[in-house]
């Protein structure tokens, strides 16, 4: 069910809201000692939030989200509700504060059902990196959903909650979007306020959603974009209506093809088939596509693994086990190499090799962007070179699972906004491809995305629950 | 796309992040990052002479902010789930 249709049903009283997170919490019963999609479900407090917004709903009260169940990704600080982000080393941790999303989601009237499993810390492709059980993906229990956001994915694709949240600092919403056929943004840097998540990589990090169609995932970007004085880094510019910009024309858009996505190593001949029908798709709409060329994106991963585990070291600095969690030999395996990594980093005698020289690299790959976007609109390529993969095909080889990242890390580099659309199946597994914009041109990503969705609604495909 | 091997101290590296590590975890790190390092070693290759490094990609500076006072949490709830505690203090291990 999508949430533009759930709202009306809620507003016509077909159903309550309290029906509605029931379902939810059925399905989470019955499939989640198998998928593994929350860590913590907060059944309770959800149940009297719908009859708080069951009770709101007949008064004739209106709100973007009222009554609508939300899943969100263990990373988001709920107040007096654990948050681990799926790191055993704070699995006792109580934050005392809701982070500033979750506010403008609960102020929307969004119920939130539970919290999210995860690659702990948000450190990974595949959702097995979590301190806890691996999530699987619905499609075919034996793949992966896609990581970071792994569980906030399969929450949404198993029918477990309308919309899931997640982070993305290199792939972590659009990938598991892209593996469980949803819709995923990760907006422009500084769009969301990331004041109350638990930081990863902070000159990276934004905070995203996945829902099954465009409209809703513009309409939740409508909720939690703007302004912070929690966050300095947010942007003071103005929320544009997302979901009223939807049906604008899309005719004579020019779409760049960057060609040296298309020539990357490990591309499978599925996905490149898949693409590109959905460009033929966009063709018919009227779209134009010229093929352009990002000339650093071969350096893109190596300049991302210098970076972000360099933050990563210095956010992790924190988790000493004084204030609150445990000590700091309980961290997991890909947070321990990536401490490692970051350090090493930026050590003495290193730092200008590694740090600085990456920095630089950053700059080449953020001007790219910048300059072939003064020839075309928007960009597009595949959200992943590879269909999902199996479950511990690349976990002994860290190297291989970076790279499964490939032609979504750039976009975080530079700061500019990705949203990754279903665009077809191999065989029963999901497909995604990314559209990407200059920074905050979100609107027209979700116009570009909602045309195309008009004449392809994937999103109906559901997993098959039956065979789980 | 794998050049040179390169290596890294992992012992003097984990000492200097404050990580514990038992001798297994010494090894595996030591060969699995010895090969990322080996990977990121191409970024050697791009012409960086007179680029400026990039850390904040919007361009913003200097935000400020009223110096006002606003309500906190108070000591208890800051203090709720600190593992150790002494007269409302966090307790930590001795550093000398």
């Amino acid at each position: 069910m999508t949430i533009k249709d759930a709202i009306h049903a809620l507003q016509t009283k077909k159903f309550s809201s309290k029906e509605l997170v029931q379902g939810c919490l059925d399905q989470i019963q019955k499939y989640d000692n198998h998928l593994h999609a929350f860590l913590t479900v907060d059944d309770k407090n959800a149940l009297s939030g719908a009859e708080n917004a069951d009770s709101l709903l007949h008064q004739g009260i209106k709100k973007p989200l009222l009554g609508i169940p939300i899943a969100l990704k263990d990373l988001f600080s709920t107040n007096q509700l654990r948050t681990t982000a799926g790191s055993k080393i704070i699995d006792n941790y109580i934050p005392p504060f809701d982070a500033s999303v979750v506010t403008k989601l609960k102020d929307a009237g969004a119920i939130v059902i539970g919290k999210t499993n995860e690659d702990a810390w948000g450190h990974g492709s595949s959702g097995e990196n979590t301190d806890y059980e691996p999530t699987r993906n619905p499609y075919d229990t034996t793949r992966v959903p896609g990581g970071s956001s792994s569980g906030a994915a399969v929450a949404v694709a198993a029918g477990m909650s309308l919309a899931g949240t997640g982070t993305d600092t290199g792939s972590s919403v659009r990938l598991p979007a892209a593996f469980c056929n949803l819709v995923g943004i990760k907006p422009t840097y500084g769009r969301v306020s990331r004041y109350g998540i638990l930081s990863m990589a902070s000159s990276f990090d934004t905070i995203g959603h996945m829902t099954k169609t465009v409209y809703d995932n513009a309409l939740l970007s409508e909720v939690t974009a703007g302004f912070d004085t929690k966050d300095a880094t947010t942007v003071d510019v103005p929320v544009p209506s997302y979901t009223q910009a939807l049906g604008n024309k899309v005719r004579g858009i020019r779409i760049g093809i960057p060609k040296e996505y298309f020539e990357a190593q490990g591309m499978q001949k599925e996905i490149q088939e898949t693409i590109q029908a959905a460009m033929k798709d966009f063709e018919s709409l009227g779209i134009q596509f010229k093929e352009i060329s990002l000339p650093h994106t071969s350096y893109a991963m190596a300049c991302y693994y210098i970076l972000v585990p360099s933050e990563v070291s210095s956010n992790l600095a924190r988790y000493d086990g004084v204030r609150f969690g445990h000590s700091r030999n309980q961290f997991g395996a890909e947070a321990k190499r990536r401490i490692m990594l970051g350090t090493h980093a930026l050590s003495a005698g290193y730092y200008d090799a590694f740090y600085k020289k990456a920095a630089q690299v950053r700059t080449c790959i953020k001007n790219d962007f910048e300059e072939a976007f003064k020839q075309v609109d928007v960009m597009m390529m595949p959200s992943s070179p590879t269909i999902p993969f199996k479950i511990g095909e690349k976990t002994s080889d860290p190297l291989s699972m970076y790279l499964s990242d490939i032609f979504l890390c750039p976009v975080n580099i530079a700061g500019i906004p990705g949203l990754s659309v279903p665009c077809g199946f191999v065989g029963t597994l999901p497909v995604g491809i990314q559209i990407v914009g200059p920074q905050f041109s979100e609107e027209q990503l979700y116009v570009l995305a909602d045309a195309y969705e008009k004449i392809n609604t994937w999103y109906t495909q559901v997993p098959n629950m039956k065979a789980i | 796309m794998q050049s040179k091997k390169t290596s890294i101290d992992v012992s003097h590296i984990a000492k200097l992040a404050s990580l514990p590590l038992t001798k297994e975890e010494e090894e595996l790190f030591s060969k699995q990052l010895s090969s990322t390092l080996s990977y990121v070693q191409q970024l050697g290759e791009v012409d960086t002479k007179n680029v400026e490094p990039t850390a904040q990609v919007t361009g913003l500076m200097n935000v400020f902010r009223e110096d006002s006072i606003v309500p906190g949490l108070s000591q208890e709830e800051a203090l709720k789930n600190a593992p150790g505690q002494h007269n409302g203090f966090f307790k930590v291990d001795s550093i000398f």
